[in-house]
């Protein structure tokens, strides 16, 4: 798998996100209170709404359109909506992060 | 022709003698009330809540004053009886009113002990008795200073922990060498003395108290060891005796307290005693359980049932501070005959002891975790053999059986006759069978009907779970809607508790207030992020993580993504220099789309997020701040012309609007709040279905509030009318601070004004300068921290990471 650094833990702010811009659009990258970082697609599957500006609340996200609640350990929506969006894998080394390149490629594919 | 019934004293155990009497002898008598106090019949348990501050003296009134209305009574408030004339069959009060009676109830309560040292007598000194003490307490505590308790049983440790939390730094001394050692061990008794000094109150034990000195007033406690302690406040906590005083002074029987036999007669036959002031085969009782006991056999004996008759009870004792359980009951002193079982759990700071003769419990001492209390009391009740069970016994319930029980199982597996409210003494089947007698569905319906949960409230938790097991889904806790999924607690809950416990970070709330959820969610984050805000303007670090994304980047995101930009135009006065500024933005950043609000600005629509810092810098530069087009605070203040144009304006309308709209914005608020001031009564700024609106008229300004043209149509209510501009001024932002302080977060002005009540608002900020005042204070003093322009910061370089991508990956790759 190919892994392709992003950055640090550090630019994100904890229960925040920040976006990383790939020609196929944006995935956003979460870090958790306890610092957890996963990476998400940044396209709510409900009407496209950015993930990474909505509020981070355990391994979830709410979207901040319509509060749709998006795992981001699976990308399904919670509770009683039906939905995902495709989880991207996340290595943590050290301070570093990087996320996995082939799964971009794939989609592209 | 119905008799007359006099009652001295209007305590909890009259009020309930009343409440049985009306029920089962509706008409037979006429009832006259004397009360020492000038006020009605309260929930004297509930004082501590008071003085602590969850609590206001209304939540704990028992019958207001239409109960007494309602049901023919006449209550005399702050009549003390002087005489009981027994051979006229006459009272008379200090005031100079007699009343005759056929039948008399005594229920003057209990006094509390004044230790006779030097000194007790010193401005200072007070006592812990009833709502004019907690009042007093309350009063001196604003000073913040020293207070001193004398006694650590139950009610000095209630009134310790109530001064501390209302920010007095306290000492508390008790004479024993453990605290409460009538109703804990000596084990117990050290857990709660490290409980109650981590939250920074005092414990000097064996402290044999000499003498209270000072200059005119209090100023220091003395110690027979010579350890001198300052305090402007000292409380006598150290117990209650019966006030029998004046039955003594009529010639009836008096030993320590009334004497009375089991049907609650004195020994002259039309006069009964009951409460804290009777004495029962040689017992004085202080618990509210036995009292309403009496309560029930007196109003029976009124009744005519003369059967009816006392039966001591042993009532477990619990303590009424947030976050310290305790629970004790019956015999636990050590002896041959007996043994005992003691669980410890350092780590969890749980200590649990039970004390066995002949296989059966005779007492408990729970500390730290108390959920097993009823049960352990029942078992004593019964009598039960517990040698079956004795391994597991101290582990509770629900470890009895082959399987763990999960807590609805528990109490499910509770015998009907096992008690559940041990104050009002409500069994467990009276509770099921008002349930389904009756259809109810809330909290408040089994209180009503049954007493359960309605004195101290220590069983709600219990209740609950028996209407759970009951109706199933058909119960609706909403009586108080929880903030979310994360919490039991309602809004109001939440709120009070912030401000009682000194609660200043979220995680602090969280942990505190026993969250679920490890960091809240996205309902309960935004609305304590605010009540923080607000409650603690100079103290709190907004949290911007826990801000919906509009008010963390300060635009409004749009349908794609995409954010709109609103400047603040004051009153909605603009000019060409401003105008031009806009034209250059919109046409530098190619903003697809511009549009005039209703609000009386320009919203530049379509601004991708990367471009805001720019944007804003651009906008910046002519001297646009940002217009909070997206915040729960302050966004417009829409006016008309007025004087200064208008034919009709009557006026500065437009000034006035432009000197609201500068001194209150950058204030946050519970929900979004858009005011205008119209010139005169043509209203042309629509101010009458506005949040707050002002209409000007001749004679001055016409204060509206409560208006809504949203999801509601509402026109606004007349607040009041004032003279002058700066009155307007003092009586809107006062107006808009009480609304800070206790709306709910996203409650809009209109809906929280019904939930208070118009004439309550009117009340405080039309009628009581001095709440007026300290509201105004309270909101010019947190905007010293909110008037920051949010943009500028921005433009400044802070959250820069919220408005560009960390990386950019994959486009090399494309490009090939």
């Amino acid at each position: 798998m190919n892994w392709i650094a992003i950055g640090s833990i550090s630019d994100i702010p904890r229960r925040g996100a920040r976006c990383v811009a790939t020609p196929e659009g944006k995935i956003a990258v979460f870090r958790t209170q306890d610092d957890q970082v996963y990476a998400i697609d940044d396209h709510c599957p409900h009407r496209g709404g950015p993930l990474s500006q909505g509020i981070v609340h355990g391994t979830a996200v709410t979207c901040p359109l319509h509060n749709w609640v998006i795992s981001l350990e699976t990308g399904k929506a919670l509770g009683a909506d039906e939905g995902a969006v495709r989880t991207i894998p996340v290595r943590v080394e050290g301070e570093r992060l990087f996320i996995a390149l082939e799964a971009l490629a794939s989609r592209a594919a | 022709m119905s008799e007359r019934l006099v009652i001295i004293g209007n305590g909890m155990a009259p009020g309930r003698m009343l409440e049985h009497l009306l029920e089962q002898a509706p008409g037979r008598y006429t009832v006259t009330i004397f009360n020492a106090e000038p006020r009605v019949n309260y929930d004297r348990i509930m004082l501590s809540p008071v003085l602590s501050g969850e609590k206001a003296y209304e939540e704990i009134i028992i019958h207001g004053d239409g109960w007494y209305i309602a049901n023919n009574i006449t209550l005399y408030k702050g009549h003390k009886i002087v005489t009981i004339d027994r051979s006229a069959k006459t009272v008379t009060s200090d005031h100079g009113v007699t009343e005759p009676y056929d039948k008399l109830v005594i229920a003057t309560g209990s006094v509390p002990f004044i230790i006779p040292v030097p000194g007790h007598d010193l401005p200072g000194v007070l006592t812990y008795r009833d709502l004019d003490d907690v009042q007093a307490m309350m009063l001196a505590a604003q000073s913040r200073a020293k207070a001193v308790v004398i006694g650590g049983g139950l009610l000095g440790l209630e009134a310790a922990a109530g001064l501390n939390a209302q920010g007095m730094d306290v000492t508390v001394l008790h004479v024993m060498p453990t605290l409460m050692e009538r109703q804990l061990d000596p084990a117990a008794g050290y857990l709660l003395q490290r409980a109650v000094e981590q939250r920074g109150i005092k414990v000097i034990t064996k402290a044999n108290t000499q003498a209270i000195t000072g200059n005119g007033k209090v100023g220091q406690v003395e110690l027979a060891d010579g350890t001198i302690i300052p305090a402007t406040l000292v409380v006598m906590a150290v117990g209650i005796r019966p006030n029998s005083a004046l039955a003594k002074q009529a010639g009836i029987a008096v030993n320590r307290g009334i004497v009375v036999d089991a049907g609650m007669r004195s020994n002259d036959p039309d006069i009964y005693a009951l409460g804290e002031c009777a004495e029962v085969n040689g017992q004085v009782y202080g618990l509210v359980a036995p009292l309403y006991e009496m309560a029930r056999v007196t109003a029976s004996q009124l009744a005519g049932n003369e059967a009816a008759a006392f039966v001591h009870m042993d009532t477990p004792t619990k303590l009424k501070v947030t976050g310290i359980d305790l629970f004790s009951l019956g015999d636990f002193a050590e002896g041959e005959d007996r043994q005992e079982i003691v669980l410890r759990d350092a780590a969890a700071g749980v200590y649990k002891r039970l004390v066995l003769k002949d296989d059966r419990i005779i007492g408990t001492v729970l500390y730290g975790e108390t959920a097993d209390g009823a049960w352990f009391n029942d078992l004593k009740k019964k009598q039960t053999d517990i040698s079956e069970m004795r391994d597991t016994l101290i582990f509770g319930q629900s470890y009895q059986g082959s399987a763990p029980l999960d807590p609805m199982a528990a109490v499910a597996a509770l015998p009907d006759d096992a008690e559940i409210c041990g104050c009002n003494g409500v069994c467990k089947g009276k509770i099921t069978g008002a349930i389904t007698g009756k259809g109810l569905t809330s909290l408040d319906d089994v209180r009503a009907h049954t007493k359960a949960s309605a004195s101290c409230g220590s069983c709600t938790g219990l209740v609950e779970k028996l209407m759970v097991l009951t109706i199933g889904d058909k119960y609706n806790p909403a009586a108080v809607q929880p903030m979310c999924g994360c919490t039991t607690l309602g809004h109001d809950e939440v709120r009070r508790l912030i401000i009682a416990k000194g609660l200043k970070t979220i995680p602090a709330v969280m942990q505190e207030l026993e969250w679920t959820t490890s960091c809240g969610c996205a309902k309960c984050r935004p609305a304590l992020n605010y009540y923080l805000v607000c409650d603690w303007p100079d103290e709190y670090a907004d949290d911007y993580q826990s801000r919906f994304i509009n008010e963390r980047v300060h635009a409004n995101i749009q349908k794609d993504g995409t954010y709109s930009v609103v400047p603040r135009m004051w009153g909605g006065v603009t000019n060409a220099a401003e105008l031009r500024a806009i034209a250059d933005v919109v046409d530098k950043f190619e903003i697809p789309m511009v549009k005039v609000t209703g609000g009386q600005r320009i919203d530049m629509l379509g601004i991708r997020k990367e471009d805001l810092p720019a944007v804003w810098a651009d906008l910046g530069q002519a001297g646009f701040v940002s217009g909070h087009a997206y915040a729960k605070g302050l966004r417009t203040v829409k006016t008309c012309v007025g004087s200064d144009w208008c034919r009709f304006g009557t006026q500065d309308s437009t000034g006035f609007g432009v000197r609201i709209e500068k001194f209150m914005w950058g204030s946050w608020t519970p929900a979004k709040v858009k005011m205008a001031v119209s010139g005169c009564p043509r209203n042309c700024a629509e101010a009458t279905c506005k949040d707050v609106g002002v209409i000007c008229v001749d004679s001055g300004y016409e204060i509206h509030f409560a208006g809504a043209a949203g999801l509601d149509i509402k026109g606004t209510e007349v607040l009041g009318l004032v003279k002058t501009e700066d009155e307007a001024l003092a009586h809107i932002v006062a107006l808009t601070q009480m609304y800070r302080e206790q709306g709910r977060y996203l409650e809009r002005i209109y809906k929280w004004a019904k939930r208070i009540g118009i004439p309550e608002i009117k009340r405080q900020i039309m009628d009581d300068g001095d709440k007026r005042k300290a509201y105004y204070e309270r909101f010019v003093f947190s905007q010293k921290f909110a008037q920051v322009d949010p943009w500028s910061e921005r433009v400044s370089g802070k959250d820069k990471h919220e408005f560009r991508p960390m990386a950019s990956v994959g486009f090399a790759q494309a490009a090939e």
